[in-house]
């Protein structure tokens, strides 16, 4: 069979097909994703109908869905919530960082649920349906966070994320969607472990850090630099965030000397702040210039397209943060 | 149908049990936190465990959610007397190694959950634990026991639980005690609803309601509410009336519990004892037999180990390393 074209919501969609198919202990509850309709962004779309009973709508009670995964891991199924935006989990907070993720430390027993979180921007989605909630989740010990950026990790790290014997918070990022296509054939793709970051573009001159959708800012970045001022620019995908996987950033900077960290979120107290004093603390001998971070403006998410563009990085300026680092 | 002398005997357990524990604590026995006492709830709190199924070797039974004042509930539903006393008094061989404490224990394989301080959280985790027996095929009649208490009911995580439960049609008993007060906050302040049980109209729930401190009704009350649930009539609250009889916990000297409260309820205890003894059963040797047992779980506790820090392992997921991690 050749490889198809999909998108990162087929890839997910698929993922979360395959899933029910392998395991029967997997279920997916959640608002709207059952009957026709398939979830606010289709991600379950077709799913109840080929698997009855196992694809089932919740009541709007973040709380209780997250609180029902776990009931239901602990019993030995293997739940998936879908929440249908990433801000809306801020109601689910409590179950997950006091329930799910203190579990395995105070009784030994871990639970395997997973949380779908759509997060991240789109122009128009205001502060209330764009947010990316990685800060405040990976803050808590005891949770896998992850944040995939291409097609076929949408759809392994979600197939990885169910078999994780750890609550695993998945964040697939709006904007990538319906937009971002690759050809991909599962049983044909390699993959990495679901706790290991990638590097998606070799370089020597800088090193770019980030996950999600601003590894593709990232890349188009470094193409740029590579184009109008002949810099071989390193780019790194996190993919997972909690755990960290330090060596390959540590092996990125030993190579580079310079790094940028750019995330879409909020700057205090981000993923950013959290590399960035690993890179300070473990590798300042091979540090050349400061590093740099580069993340949205430290207001809530604007609504209107235009000041969106302006709140959150752009290749641009990524560009040119480079350029001084590495002028530095 | 549960024996009432032994719904009593149970009682007589969590009272000297509790009433011990409050010693500890005077004595400087106890690691972290406070002593939190069920003092007063002992009659509808076993009665409530005694409904259950207990879990065996060979099978699982039913789920029990305890909160705060569950001591009595804990114990008729196996929990052994010394996991208390380890849990309180900061031993390693506790159910929850010294990681959690006081009322924050439970033990998985004996269908107890431990509770996190988060009221209102335990009632939607065991809505997923029915849903998963549901979808996994094992439920058959098994039920489970969310436990609360008036201020526990106002919280959005417990309504929430609630009518997941309701949606669903679980086997869940939401065991509901008002003992007038939480912390130091009288009902009126916590809810303006003529009673709580008219929120079982509400959910879509059964309607169950007994005095608390009378074990018959108790008893009678609970497990009419759990057949209930276990022939598959949908989920049962259940509501209870008593006072708390003692601090919110042994830091809190209770002062705030004005006499005309304590003139108007009745301690469950000795209203049964007494009733027991007019009809002629002996109940002297349950005290002198609980005692018996609580000193012994107190003296083994106390020789115990404390926590071992050097070789404590400071990792809070189980997958360590996930760089390899692949389904
Ligand atoms: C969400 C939450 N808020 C506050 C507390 C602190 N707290 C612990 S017990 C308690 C009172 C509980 O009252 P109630 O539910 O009536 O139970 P009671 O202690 O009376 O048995 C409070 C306020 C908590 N544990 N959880």
């Amino acid at each position: 069979m050749s490889p198809r074209q999909l998108t990162y919501m087929d890839a997910i969609r698929l993922a979360l097909g395959d899933s029910l198919a392998a395991d029967p202990r997997v279920f997916i509850y959640g608002q709207d994703i059952a009957g026709a309709f398939g979830g606010a962004f289709k991600a379950t779309k077709g799913l109840a109908e080929r698997f009855p009973g196992r694809v089932l709508n919740s009541p709007i009670a973040e709380d209780a869905m997250a609180a029902v995964a776990i009931g239901a891991a602990l019993e030995g199924a293997r739940p998936i919530i879908e929440f249908q935006f990433a801000d809306f989990s801020s109601v689910a907070f409590n179950q997950i960082v006091n329930h799910a993720a203190t579990y395995f430390w105070r009784t030994g027993r871990s639970v395997p649920a997973v949380f779908r979180l759509p997060g991240g921007g789109t122009p128009g989605g205001g502060p209330f349906h764009s947010q990316m909630p990685e800060a405040w989740l990976t803050h808590h010990p005891g949770l896998v966070v992850v944040a995939p950026s291409t097609v076929a990790d949408a759809y392994f790290m979600l197939r990885d994320a169910v078999a994780c014997p750890d609550p695993v918070v998945y964040i697939e990022h709006k904007g990538l969607y319906n937009h971002l296509k690759a050809e991909f054939d599962p049983p044909t793709t390699e993959h990495l472990g679901l706790g290991a970051a990638a590097v998606r573009r070799s370089g020597r001159d800088c090193t770019l850090i980030s996950y999600s959708a601003m590894v593709h800012t990232c890349l188009e970045a470094a193409d740029k630099l590579a184009r109008d001022h002949h810099l071989d620019v390193e780019v790194i995908d996190l993919r997972c965030l909690r755990p960290l996987d330090t060596r390959t950033i540590l092996e990125s900077i030993a190579r580079t000397s310079r790094v940028v960290m750019v995330t879409e979120s909020w700057p205090f107290g981000g993923i950013a702040a959290e590399v960035l004093a690993v890179i300070a603390t473990e590798a300042f001998q091979y540090l050349d210039a400061p590093p740099r971070r580069m993340c949205a403006e430290d207001t809530p998410i604007p609504y209107h397209p235009e000041l969106y563009h302006a709140h959150h990085p752009d290749a641009d300026r990524i560009v040119q943060t480079v350029l001084e680092t590495v002028d530095f | 149908m549960i024996d009432r002398v032994d719904h009593f005997r149970w009682m007589v357990l969590a009272r000297v049990l509790d009433e011990r524990l409050a010693a500890l604590y005077r004595q400087d026995h106890i690691r972290g936190g406070s002593v939190f006492s069920g003092k007063g709830q002992e009659a509808y709190s076993a009665a409530a465990a005694l409904s259950l199924r207990r879990w065996t070797a060979e099978k699982p039974g039913d789920y029990f959610a305890p909160l705060i004042r569950d001591s009595a509930g804990r114990l008729a539903f196996g929990e052994p007397i010394i996991d208390a006393v380890r849990t309180y008094c900061g031993k390693r061989t506790g159910p929850m190694r010294c990681r959690d404490g006081n009322v924050h224990r439970g033990n998985l394989s004996q269908g107890q959950l431990p509770m996190i301080s988060h009221l209102g959280a335990s009632i939607g985790v065991v809505d997923g634990l029915l849903m998963a027996r549901r979808h996994l095929g094992t439920l058959g009649d098994s039920v489970g026991i969310a436990s609360v208490g008036d201020g526990a009911m106002q919280a959005g995580a417990a309504h929430e639980g609630i009518n997941v439960a309701a949606v669903e049609r679980l086997p869940l008993i939401l065991l509901v005690a008002d003992n007038q007060v939480s912390y130091s906050t009288f009902s009126d302040r916590s809810y303006a609803c003529r009673s709580l049980i008219d929120r079982a109209v509400g959910y879509g729930l059964g309607a169950h309601t007994c005095d608390g401190t009378d074990f018959d009704a108790c008893r009678i009350t609970v497990e009419t509410a759990v057949a209930a649930a276990r022939a598959g009539r949908g989920p049962q609250m259940v509501l209870a009336t008593l006072l708390r009889l003692a601090g919110h916990g042994e830091h809190d000297d209770n002062s705030y519990i004005g006499p005309e409260l304590r003139a108007r309820f009745g301690d469950c205890l000795p209203l049964a004892e007494a009733r027991l003894t007019g009809e002629g059963i002996a109940t002297a040797a349950f005290w002198e037999t609980a005692k018996q047992q609580v000193a012994e779980a107190v003296t083994q506790a106390l020789a115990e180990s404390g926590p071992d820090v050097a070789s404590e392992d400071w990792t809070a997921r189980s997958q360590r390393n996930l760089t390899e991690f692949r389904a």
